[in-house]
């Protein structure tokens, strides 16, 4: 009894140790510099504990932009994209004939490097002396003024990294909601068929309540996902995203803690704490609201 | 209402594509289902059962023949419009709806003149929940409830829209043994009580033969036999017929016709007037053993299983194609065996003979005139 | 007669309806499919542009009809791509196999051994898949400067061999192997680790390379801590690569040459993905169905 013990724990022996030193430990640590006041990370001092290093941050111009921008990704690129996503589903559930194959290019930028598309986009949307850019001459096709995105005005680049994150996430959820979609039991459809029902309701009554439980499941990561937005505004505008405007606060965390402004883990712990709150109120919020709605 | 089926073929490309070529599901089936009946639809699984039933409620459209409801040719008409009733085997109802909401959908689906008020709705649902007896339970969701409450539930949504016929696929496949006996006398009373045409589909031969008007037997895509139970049972067409119905299954021997006399290995058992001399398969229903010392028939006594009121005589014989060979035969009978062998009489209407290559039947005349 | 006319009516515009369905269907995904594509033909075209055919685009042409592969020569000349590709396959490598021989054996204790303090030690597994990485990494940052392995190898795999995720997926597949076989084996005298480099792990196979080519995806495209780790180009992989090409590299304005360092960097994934897209397919959304 007392050897198989033993050997269950040596078996577990490697992961325990790294995810020890990597993860648990980093947990309470984090914690710990957030209430440490004035550490310096050349001599490893501080001289107090308190919630200085909070206040610093929640007052910081720079965080209250980056919060503005996260949120702001966050409250356009969800719902637009599980609708997007939901709408392509459809669609793809619908025929038979090249199923497959827009599934798979569909999926597609899910395994492309996102930093290199995300340069792909910026010269897609970028206007330069030499040229306007494809984007703009589309623009000015349908007779609109150009614009630069990547340079421009606020509106401009919010509105070109939304474009992205939407394009990014776009494979995972459509991936899920096609799953979701052609797990449900065709006899149902069947059985809605030949009671006459009309399409608009066999969508609301039938689709949408048997994949709910997807869709709040995607609507939750999507949440989770884009207030981590990062390495998609650090592809399209580069990495000083606090001189374009265009910090996040996963940009800014890392920004406290290294680059320019960086060497200060106190302020970085700080604010990946105040983060860290956010999402998980979010995530609660949308637990409590997706018991009430998801029948199952 | 009477359904018509003419020359009804349904052909499947073959599901395997390497292969190619096609999957001959159901095949020129022909048939009058007359008004107000129950009809069993009964064959062993992949035999075009099912797909019959989908192309009568429209799901599949045919490869070529023509459906009729009454006077009206639907073989094209969309599945909405054909105002059928459809029970599917695993049931299909909606999980996230309760009782009450799974039968009230239909009745929400009907627009311009067949519109209902809520009032018409709740009155409708309630009369079919009170015939399927589930008027208790209108409140709960369907995984709240048994196998067989889902069964009467997705009878009465089939039933709320006063389908012109109502079609059940394998209505009592997934219940256990003892709901599937209570289940089918439902399917009988309210089949009754409605006067609905009804089709049902199942691969249980007790099933259809217990409670249908008519049964239709099929094979690989072709209709075997049409006909009530008892006539189908006491008459089969061919072997595949006769040993698809019965329990325990008919006993089946290799035997030959020499001089209008049933040989079964050297022994005549039975006359068998007007077929001539062939070499035949013989099928001898299991209540078709009289004991009797100095029968014709003899076989070799292996056990004897008591039953109760019927005794079954289980033994072996070297011409017999099945391992053992049951007879039944009331407790009282005393049986007249000498050693290992024991030896029946047979009832000549018990007995059926095939065409040894073809298992089509080969009919003789009966000793007091009667044409079996 | 009424009734039969009524009825070839119903039919026409059911079929009607239906086709008209079918094409707006069709219409719209080929729309999404030209969305999702369009990038990648941009970047492949514009790699074959020549600098100064490019610059002198004022409006961007949708084709070339004098490709160069100069581009290419450029990415791998100009700029230590090359040392870039070989930096971040030694990481892919090196990260992926240490990363299966820590989670093969965690997932068959979980799955597969009886032993005191399972139970509490896989709930406090499962709930450290909820903590986000952006919470451990300033510590790790700091513990990696502190042991001076900042811009080595070691400093840049060992926060990423273990994923709590990847373990409980592999205990998922391990447990779907039926006990008979374990009991089986402990008769023949097999050892657990036997059984589980003989039995389990050939079974398991499928689930093995799925996460294998995720981990794989993952290692290829990580940005965030190699950026953090590494300031010194000898280390830099293919993320912090483009990065640096973007900002240092080419000079701001030769795209081609950059958007021949993107096709480069991005061709082994779309291989990948082209050779085991539904091995990846079913893996994510089976981590995501489960996760």
């Amino acid at each position: 009894m007392k050897k198989n013990d033993l050997k269950g724990w040596l078996y577990l022996l490697p992961a325990m140790l790294f995810l020890g030193v990597f993860m648990v430990y980093p947990l309470f640590d984090v914690l710990v510099y957030s209430f440490e006041e004035g550490y310096n990370s050349a001599s490893q001092t501080y001289h107090g504990v308190g919630l200085y290093n909070y206040a610093y941050v929640l007052r910081d111009p720079y965080f209250l932009q980056a919060v503005r921008n996260t949120f702001l990704l966050v409250i356009i690129t969800v719902p637009v994209s599980t609708g997007i996503a939901l709408l392509i589903s459809l669609g793809l559930n619908a025929i038979k004939p090249l199923r497959n194959l827009f599934q798979t290019v569909y999926f597609l930028p899910y395994v492309t490097n996102t930093l290199a598309v995300g340069l792909v986009f910026m010269i897609l949307f970028k206007k330069t002396a030499y040229t306007d850019g494809l984007v703009n001459l589309m623009i000015k096709w349908f007779g609109g003024q150009s614009v630069d995105f990547i340079d421009g005005p606020y509106w401009a680049k919010m509105f070109v990294l939304c474009f992205y994150t939407v394009w990014v996430v776009m494979p995972f959820k459509v991936l899920i909601l096609t799953s979701a979609l052609a797990s449900v039991n065709p006899d149902y459809y069947s059985a809605a068929k030949m009671d006459a029902t009309p399409g608009w309701r066999v969508f609301t009554k039938i689709t949408l309540p048997m994949i709910s439980p997807m869709i709040f499941y995607l609507v939750i990561t999507g949440f989770i996902g884009a207030f981590k937005a990062y390495s998609d505004a650090i592809a399209l505008f580069s990495t000083d995203l606090n001189a374009a405007g265009m910090n996040t606060i996963v940009g800014y965390v890392y920004d406290m803690l290294y680059g320019n402004s960086g060497g200060y883990p106190s302020f970085a712990s700080a604010a990946a704490l105040i983060l860290f709150a956010i999402v998980l109120t979010i995530t609660c919020m949308n637990l409590l609201i997706s018991k009430k709605h998801v029948h199952y | 209402m009477k359904i018509v089926l003419k020359n009804l073929t349904k052909i499947f490309p073959s599901r395997n594509k390497k292969v190619g070529g096609e999957v001959i599901a159901v095949n020129d089936f022909d048939f009058e289902i007359p008004d107000g009946k129950l009809i069993g639809l009964l064959g062993p699984s992949g035999c075009g059962k099912s797909t019959t039933l989908n192309l009568i409620c429209g799901l599949e459209p045919p490869t070529s023949g023509q459906i009729f409801f009454g006077e009206d040719d639907v073989t094209h008409l969309p599945p909405e419009n054909r105002g059928v009733g459809l029970v599917f085997q695993n049931y299909a109802l909606y999980p996230h709806l309760t009782v009450e909401e799974n039968i009230m959908f239909p009745l929400q689906n009907l627009r311009g003149k067949d519109r209902l008020t809520r009032e018409e709705m709740q009155q409708r649902v309630r009369q079919a929940a009170k015939l399927v007896q589930i008027d208790q339970l209108m409140d709960r969701k369907p995984s709240e409830m048994s196998g067989g409450q889902q069964q009467r539930v997705a009878i009465a949504r089939a039933l709320v829209k006063m389908p012109r016929v109502l079609l059940l696929d394998e209505p009592l496949s997934n219940l256990d043994a003892r709901l599937r006996l209570q289940t089918r006398e439902e399917i009988r009373r309210i089949q009754q009580e409605t006067g609905i045409t009804t089709i049902f589909v199942t691969h249980d031969q007790d099933e259809a033969m217990s409670i249908s008007d008519m049964i239709v037997v099929m094979k690989d895509g072709i209709v075997q036999q049409i006909g009530p139970p008892q006539e189908v049972y006491d008459d089969p067409a061919n072997l595949f017929v006769a040993q698809f119905l019965g329990t325990p299954p008919i006993n089946v021997f290799n035997a030959a016709v020499k001089r209008e006399t049933l040989y079964i290995g050297d022994e005549a058992v039975l006359e068998v007037p007007g077929v001539g001399d062939r070499p035949v398969s013989a099928a001898i229903r299991p209540e078709g053993f009289i004991p009797k010392a100095g029968g014709r028939f003899v076989s070799k006594l292996e056990r004897v299983e008591v039953m109760g009121r019927d005794t079954s005589v289980v033994s072996t014989h070297p011409e017999s194609r099945n391992t053992f060979i049951r007879s039944i035969v009331p407790a009282n009978a005393k049986l007249a065996a000498s050693g290992e062998r024991v030896s029946f009489d047979l009832y000549p209407n018990k007995v059926f003979i095939f065409d040894a290559e073809t298992g089509e039947r080969i009919r003789f005349k009966l000793k007091d005139g009667d044409a079996q | 007669m009424q009734t039969k006319l009524d009825y070839k009516r119903v039919e026409r515009n059911a079929a009607l309806r239906q086709r008209c369905f079918t094409v707006i269907d069709y219409v719209f995904l080929t729309l999404w499919a030209v969305m999702v594509l369009f990038p990648f033909y941009w970047m492949l075209l514009t790699s074959v542009k020549s600098y100064s055919a490019y610059n002198s685009e004022y409006i961007p042409q949708f084709f070339t009809l004098s490709p160069t592969f100069q581009n290419y020569v450029d990415a791998f000349t100009a700029v230590p791509l090359a040392k870039y590709f070989l930096n971040t396959i030694i990481f892919t490598v090196l990260t992926t196999g240490l990363m299966m021989v820590v989670i093969i054996p965690a997932a068959f204790a979980f799955a597969r051994l009886e032993f005191k303090g399972k139970q509490l030690a896989f709930t406090v597994f499962l709930s450290l898949m909820m903590i986000p990485n952006e919470l451990v990494v300033i510590t790790n940052f700091v513990t990696i400067t502190n042991l001076r392995l900042r811009n080595t190898f070691t400093g840049l795999i060992l926060p990423s061999v273990t994923s709590v995720f990847y373990i409980y997926l592999l205990k998922e597949s391990f447990e779907q192997i039926p006990d008979e076989l374990y009991r089986a084996a402990r008769v023949d005298g097999t050892t657990d680790f036997e059984y589980l480099t003989r039995v389990m792990i050939p079974i398991s196979k499928p689930t093995l390379v799925t996460i294998v080519i995720l981990k794989v995806i993952e290692c290829w495209n990580s940005y965030v801590w190699p950026r953090l780790i590494t300031d010194n180009p000898n280390y830099y992989l293919v993320s912090n690569g483009i990065q640096e090409i973007r900002e240092n590299g080419f000079g701001r304005e030769n795209i081609p040459a950059m958007m021949a360092a993107v096709v480069v960097i991005s061709v082994p994934l779309i291989i990948l993905f082209l050779v085991f897209h539904k091995k990846i397919m079913a893996g994510v959304s089976r981590g995501g169905l489960k996760g």
